[in-house]
């Protein structure tokens, strides 16, 4: 299978939005394009664990490269492994779903499909780019646009979020700039020439001093996009003021960008400097995940909750990845899955309830699980699977990375994997008091006795996240055994150290 | 010296002086010729000559020596024509209206041949004389627009302190000539020791460079200088008075002093440093979109340096590939902005709140150009802006290049701030649908597609780095 599919497919998309006027259209074109892109990637699943059970266990597969600056070696290199297959599938659910919720809005239409699948695109072309450059240009073709997706859609505070929420992503990306140059400089003086190739890279041993720079700056540079702390602050603010598909797309995928970089950049191409930083991971971390917890106790306001809970989510990424065992690593990629159809099913919701009562607060809804059947019951699955509940796929991802992080025999690294199983009694509080203030009980407003359920796109929208949710709760092994093979062949290098 | 040989290695230089001659006979018998016509008879002299320049990369020295040109420069000189049709093409609205439109082409023809002069000098005397050949014209031309007074500030404060910087120049080339024995440029490599007296007249001449490429601290004339002219002198100014200044700065550099090179590596990334972070600190504040665009043009400066500063074959490549990617972007937008100038004499920033909702086109442009000179991936200038930081990294500097990319975050959001005003602020009055005229669409249509596809075709890098060179 060719992966350049991947990128035509969002690109004929965006020729022919380009091309249309009318609404109607622009919405139906978006949907079969991403629907295409949905199948495409189901299809990329299945090719992949043919082949992987065909026997190939290389890196990667379907790769191609092409030979693009060759004065400074840059590779137009694309491959997938299971990792990033996972990270594919997100992303296809992620859009359709983005693109049905987004049905309803009126000013704008054409542009703001345009930079939802430009968006997207960006996302696609980062998960398969294997050199470091054609990373970085997808990498930040994923950040720009949100910028007037928010400014323009958004609700609150809008255009101070957005430049907000920007300009801090962008700081990321200036670090993973620095250390995608700093990483192909010091391949240059292994190898005799500069070197963007992630594989040819990770072969070489980047001494240990040059790597006690460059980890530090690609780590913390993706890590902001995972919203760790003490950058998380452009999360809440961004995801609050963001219009539905946008909270769906930052959480949904965006944060799973910094997540998958970390991994797969950071951690992969500086094994010694992860083992010696390792500790620092997981403290901040743990703080994230602590720290997000309880101020999320404190929000009233649905999306801001889940905006924080975001943040204490994104945590267990990290602290599987600090963690560096194998299973703590699937793990994190199972967490970085799983929030991602978790979170973006919640903010579906809560802007399907926002639409209807012009509210967020918890305190001024109430006993909506009557009038709306289908949204309340949404919302409750959402954050079920947001409190790990056994059967949905929260609970498979973080005990995951539970399990792994128990493997490390040393009583920092234990504590901080008590506290952060600790944090699941928070969430379920926020959760459990927020679904019952707002789904459960008696209907608080007379007003909202008469609102309508959900409509057909919604259904479909949520419908689609919830498949996957429950097929990874239920079913767990076929996406955790194919992330588990290609982490173990991946970090061969990072696993034989000694924790 | 044969006649033929001297037109064939002078080619560009005796084209555009057959053009100013005749110029000067169409301003004395043809009253009767249509303005339109000739305008755009003008322009597309300077593709076809850019296009003639391309295609012979005429090579040799004349005149003992004290002219050189090469492949390289050849390719310099086409880009600096390419960049003279396009602003020709956004000034025509202007000077379809304008009493002296020949005269502007006159001074613009004379100031190229200076700086085609310049950059292809062999000695110190022709480099002098081609700078000046180009700065005297160039003052005039700042000061165009003779019945606005802002217009004779600016061309005033431009001679004043080109005067100054070229003082400061001849002091440093005198220094040269007493130390080394000549002014040769080949002479002088191999007569240069590194004594004091020659270290201090090196930093002369930096000085000199440093006020032509507006680095700081020597960008004070950049801003007013700016506002002041009229839009396409601006244009010119930024783009091509600019880029001739850095490929000479990076000629002498590389040719001349490459034996110092450890000493000019350290001065020339503190002064990376420096202009980048005041540019962007400056141009935070501005609201006149002409100076928000100078501060803009005085940081891209820092990022210039920091391939100058790298000293290999990919760090000339990669100026010179800038020079091209900052043309197509910097030209768009002031395109956009003489557009918008011409038909409403607006200026600043606030004006073009919610322009996207009246010219979605215009603001499209606008937009993609800024991000382009922001860096922002797929345009050109995220390319430009990757192989000069690349480049800058092969001496193994990480602060200078992590200060960079930090840089890079501050620039995206004054660049983001005119995004905001078209696209998501809300006007009252907004200004107006404009009907751009042809040459200015034509401008604007090149441009965009040139940054949108500069960076994907490899071969226009690969092309400029087949013929670039180290320090020697």
């Amino acid at each position: 299978m060719n992966l350049n599919i991947l990128l035509v497919i969002p690109l004929l998309t965006l020729a022919a939005l380009f091309a249309v006027q009318d609404a109607v259209k622009v919405r139906w074109i978006s949907f079969a394009g991403m629907t295409v892109q949905l199948v495409a990637s189901i299809v990329l699943l299945f090719a992949y664990l043919a082949e992987r059970n065909a026997g190939i266990t290389s890196q990667l597969l379907f790769e191609s490269s092409t030979l693009w600056y060759d004065s400074w070696n840059i590779q137009y290199h694309i491959g997938v492994d299971g990792i990033a297959i996972a990270m594919i599938l997100l992303t296809s659910v992620v859009m359709v779903s983005g693109i049905l919720i987004s049905w309803n809005i009126q000013t704008r239409v054409k542009e703001f499909y345009i930079l939802l699948i430009l968006l997207g695109l960006g996302a696609y072309g980062f998960f398969i780019a294997n050199d470091l450059f054609t990373m970085f240009l997808f990498f930040e073709l994923a950040v720009i646009p949100k910028y007037l997706l928010i400014a323009i859609w958004g609700s609150g505070k809008k255009e101070f979020n957005a430049m907000k929420l920007v300009l801090i992503l962008m700081f990321g990306s200036s670090l993973v700039l620095a250390g995608v140059l700093g990483t192909s400089y010091e391949a240059g003086v292994m190898s005799g020439k500069p070197s963007w190739d992630m594989i040819a890279i990770g072969a070489m041993n980047i001494p240990f001093h040059a790597q006690q720079i460059l980890f530090p700056m690609l780590f913390v540079g993706f890590a902001v996009l995972s919203a760790m702390f003490p950058f998380h602050t452009w999360a809440p603010d961004g995801h609050s003021s963001a219009p539905t598909a946008g909270s769906m797309f930052l959480a949904g995928i965006s944060m799973k960008l910094g997540g998958y970089g970390c991994l797969r950049v950071a951690t992969y191409l500086f094994p010694e400097a992860a083992r010696f930083y390792s500790p620092y991971i997981v403290a901040l971390a743990t703080i994230g995940i602590f720290y997000g917890a309880f101020v999320t106790l404190r929000q009233k306001d649905i999306k801001m909750m889940n905006a924080y809970s975001s943040v204490s989510h994104c945590g267990f990424v990290l602290l599987g990845i600090g963690m560096l065992t194998q299973t703590a690593m699937t793990g994190a990629v199972l967490q970085m899955v799983s929030h991602g159809v978790m979170t973006a099913l919640f903010f579906g919701v809560i802007g399907m309830v926002y639409e209807r009562t012009h509210t967020r607060m918890s305190n001024e809804l109430g006993g909506l699980l009557k009038v709306m059947p289908f949204i309340g019951t949404c919302f409750l699955l959402a954050g079920l699977t947001s409190l790990g509940l056994p059967g949905l796929s929260g609970f498979v991802a973080e005990m995951t990375v539970f399990v792994g992080a128990w493997q490390v025999n040393e009583l920092f690294y234990r504590t901080a994997t008590v506290l952060a199983c600790m944090s699941i009694v928070v969430t379920a509080v926020y959760i459990l008091r927020a679904s019952g203030f707002s789904m459960m009980g008696p209907v608080k407003n007379p007003e909202y006795s008469a609102l309508p359920d959900a409509t057909w796109n919604e259904k479909l929208a949520a419908a689609i996240l919830i498949i996957p949710i429950v097929l990874i709760g239920s079913a767990p092994f076929w996406l955790s055994d194919m992330i588990n093979s290609s982490m173990a062949n991946w970090m061969t290098k990072l696993l034989t150290l000694a924790h | 010296m044969n006649v033929i040989e001297l037109i064939s290695v002078f080619a560009p230089e005796t084209i555009l002086s057959a053009m100013l001659v005749i110029l000067l006979l169409v301003k004395i018998f043809g009253e009767n010729v249509s303005r339109n016509v000739l305008l755009m008879i003008i322009s597309f002299f300077f593709l076809v000559t850019a296009v003639v320049t391309l295609m012979l990369l005429p090579q040799g020295s004349l005149f003992g020596g004290m002219f050189v040109t090469g492949s390289f420069i050849g390719i310099e000189k086409a880009i600096l024509l390419l960049a003279t049709f396009i602003i020709s093409l956004l000034a025509f609205e202007w000077l379809s209206n304008y009493k002296n439109y020949l005269e502007f082409y006159m001074l613009l023809i004379c100031i190229l041949i200076g700086m085609f002069i310049m950059i292809s000098a062999g000695h110190f005397l022709s480099f002098y004389l081609g700078l000046e050949m180009a700065t005297i014209p160039l003052a005039a031309l700042a000061a165009f627009d003779v019945e606005k007074p802002k217009s004779g500030e600016a061309g005033m404060k431009l001679i004043l302190s080109s005067a100054f910087s070229s003082g400061i120049l001849l002091m440093g080339i005198s220094f040269m000539y007493g130390t080394c024995g000549s002014l040769y440029f080949d002479e002088v490599r191999t007569m240069f020791t590194g004594n004091t007296l020659q270290i201090a007249g090196f930093a002369f001449l930096v000085a000199g460079f440093a006020f032509k490429i507006s680095v700081v601290p020597f960008h004070f004339w950049t801003a007013d200088v700016y506002e002041g002219s009229p839009i396409a002198v601006t244009a010119f100014l930024s783009v091509v008075s600019k880029g001739a200044a850095v490929f000479i700065f990076l000629g002498a550099l590389y040719k001349v002093f490459g034996t110092i090179s450890g000493t000019w590596i350290y001065l020339l990334a503190i002064l990376a440093v420096a202009t980048m972070i005041i540019g962007n600190l400056f141009a935070i504040r501005q609201d006149n979109i002409k100076r928000f665009l100078a501060f803009s043009s005085i940081t891209q400066a820092g990022y210039i340096l920091i391939g100058i500063v790298s000293g290999t074959m990919q760090g000339s490549a990669s100026v010179v590939y800038f020079i091209l990617v900052y043309l197509f972007s910097n030209l768009a937008a002031f395109t956009v902005v003489a557009v918008i100038s011409d038909k409403t004499g607006k200026e600043s920033i606030t004006d073009y709140n919610g322009l996207y909702k009246t010219n979605p086109k215009l603001s499209m442009v606008m937009m993609l150009a800024l991000f382009s000179l922001a860096g922002i991936p797929p345009t050109a200038g995220f390319f430009g802006k990757w192989f000069l930081l690349a480049s800058g990294m092969s001496t193994g500097m990480m602060a200078l290049i992590l200060i960079a990319s930090l840089n890079l975050v501050v620039s995206l959001y004054y660049y983001l701030r005119v995004v905001k005003a078209m696209f998501v602020d809300e006007n009252d009055k907004p200004i107006a649908y404009i009907q751009s005229s042809s040459p200015a669409k034509l401008s604007l249509i090149v441009c965009s597609a040139a940054i949108v596809l500069t960076g994907f075709f490899s071969f226009i890098y690969q092309y400029i780095y087949s013929f670039s060179f180290g320090i020697q």
